[in-house]
């Protein structure tokens, strides 16, 4: 605004060097006016008469005017300027000092949230150790009880298995005796024995 | 120019210059130094505007301002960036001098424009005063701040030593022609303006152009509403250039 008043400003000096050869035209058109008749009164502007009065008129108007604006416009108009500005700084400093607050409040935000998760995974490690263990002791209670219980079974299965020998050598040797004197052979119980015992090797075992 | 219009018995009445006698308020009699005339009742009025705008205008004190206030606050801003700009940090305590003047010319001005007002700044007794209260403060201040040493604002030490006696004879002249070309340029261009305006009214006395003439006087209302204006920020804005002058002549 201010550089358009200044070329407005350059333009009104040429214009006020016109204005003034029109005053100076004017006056001296005046001059004539007033030679030609004293009713036309020629350019009041050239009045002498009057200057004292406009003159004393406005130095008292000046004067008070300075004394107005000095000692009470300008000081209260500065103040409100001051006020405002600092008013400003003041609001601008509080906004700063807020954005700060928040970030803060961000970071501390970011931090429990970190802490919060590493607080869980904690918790879960912890859990699923706790599991593991009781899994792992699960496991080891019902390997051993298998394990006991294959022994038991292996137990009886040998049992069986010598039990079954013996009835066979002794369906075997009674079958054979039988078969002996039914022939009407001698029985002798050594002889029988021996040829059991040499026939159900290799089937037994 | 009046007299012969008149003469000429159409009827048509041409007083361009009347609207700037200087009458007394009361009575009839001469105008003496203390008459209260429409100079003073003018004036009185130009410092009641003025008082109005900057202190009634601005009794709120308001951090957001009202609107009178904003333009109180508008005006004080742009002359003190002015004097800030043109003259420099030191001009700052001139302030209030030149807010003074410029206030007061500028409303001299704008209340001039009303119909049946009295234009104080078209008189060159006023704004010779204007003037030449500017030359001599501009002129003390400058002995007072620099002495001696203001008279090197004649001497242009940047010109070659032959020329410079004929530029001294060119500065000085132009320095004191500065109170009349800065109270001639006010008061001709108000004069000639309101002059201007009241021969155009006066054509409108005929039917025929009356037309013309009324959008002839709303024309040159326009351009007086903005010489009223730049004139006001000339004159300030040359105050602030001399006074930069006083403080700083070195060129």
């Amino acid at each position: 605004m201010i550089s358009l008043l200044q070329e407005a400003a350059t333009t009104a000096v040429e214009h006020g060097a016109e204005g003034a050869e029109y005053g100076a035209e004017a006056a001296s058109h005046g001059a004539d006016a007033a030679a030609h008749g004293a009713e036309a009164g020629g350019m009041p502007q050239l009045n002498f008469d009057t200057f004292p009065n406009q003159i004393f008129w406005l130095l008292v108007t000046l004067g008070v005017l300075y004394w107005v604006l000095s000692r009470i416009a300008l000081p209260r108009i500065a103040a409100v300027l001051s006020d405002r500005q600092g008013a400003i700084t003041g609001d601008l400093m509080a906004a700063e000092e807020f954005k700060q607050r928040a970030k803060e409040a961000e970071a501390a935000y970011d931090k429990a949230l970190a802490d919060a998760r590493s607080e869980a995974q904690k918790i879960v490690a912890a859990n699923k150790a706790e599991i593991q263990k009781e899994l792992d002791a699960a496991i080891a209670h019902a390997d051993a009880e298998i394990a006991a219980r294959a022994a038991e079974s292996e137990k009886r299965i040998a049992e069986i298995r010598d039990s079954a020998q013996t009835d066979a050598e002794t369906v075997a040797r009674d079958v054979t005796a039988e078969l002996v004197r039914a022939f009407g052979g001698n029985t002798d119980n050594a002889d029988i024995d021996a040829a059991v015992d040499r026939r159900m090797k290799g089937v037994m075992q | 120019m009046a007299t012969e219009a008149a003469g000429e018995g159409t009827g048509l009445q041409f007083h361009p210059m009347d609207q700037f006698i200087v009458r007394p308020l009361f009575g009839d009699g001469p105008v003496q130094w203390y008459t209260p005339t429409n100079v003073t009742l003018w004036m009185f009025v130009t410092l009641l505007a003025i008082i109005g705008l900057l202190v009634v205008g601005t009794r709120g004190r308001a951090i957001v301002p009202s609107r009178i206030q904003s333009i109180a606050e508008l005006s004080y801003g742009m002359i003190y960036k002015m004097v800030e700009d043109v003259t420099g940090k030191d001009g700052i305590k001139y302030f209030p001098y030149i807010m003074t003047l410029f206030l007061f010319i500028v409303f001299s001005n704008f209340l001039g424009l009303l119909p049946e007002a009295f234009t104080t700044t078209s008189h060159i007794a006023v704004t010779g005063v204007l003037a030449m209260a500017v030359f001599i403060t501009v002129t003390v201040i400058g002995f007072m701040k620099n002495g001696a040493g203001f008279l090197g604002l004649f001497w242009v030490t940047s010109a070659p030593l032959v020329l410079r006696p004929v530029l001294a004879v060119i500065e000085i002249i132009s320095y004191f022609v500065r109170p009349v070309s800065h109270s001639i340029r006010l008061a001709g261009n108000m004069m000639a303006g309101h002059a201007v305006m009241k021969v155009f009214a006066g054509f409108a006395a005929i039917a025929v152009i009356s037309p013309v003439s009324i959008l002839a006087v709303t024309a040159m209302y326009g351009l007086e509403v903005l010489v009223a204006f730049i004139q006001a920020y000339v004159f300030t804005i040359l105050t602030c250039v001399y006074l930069k002058d006083a403080l700083h002549p070195a060129h």
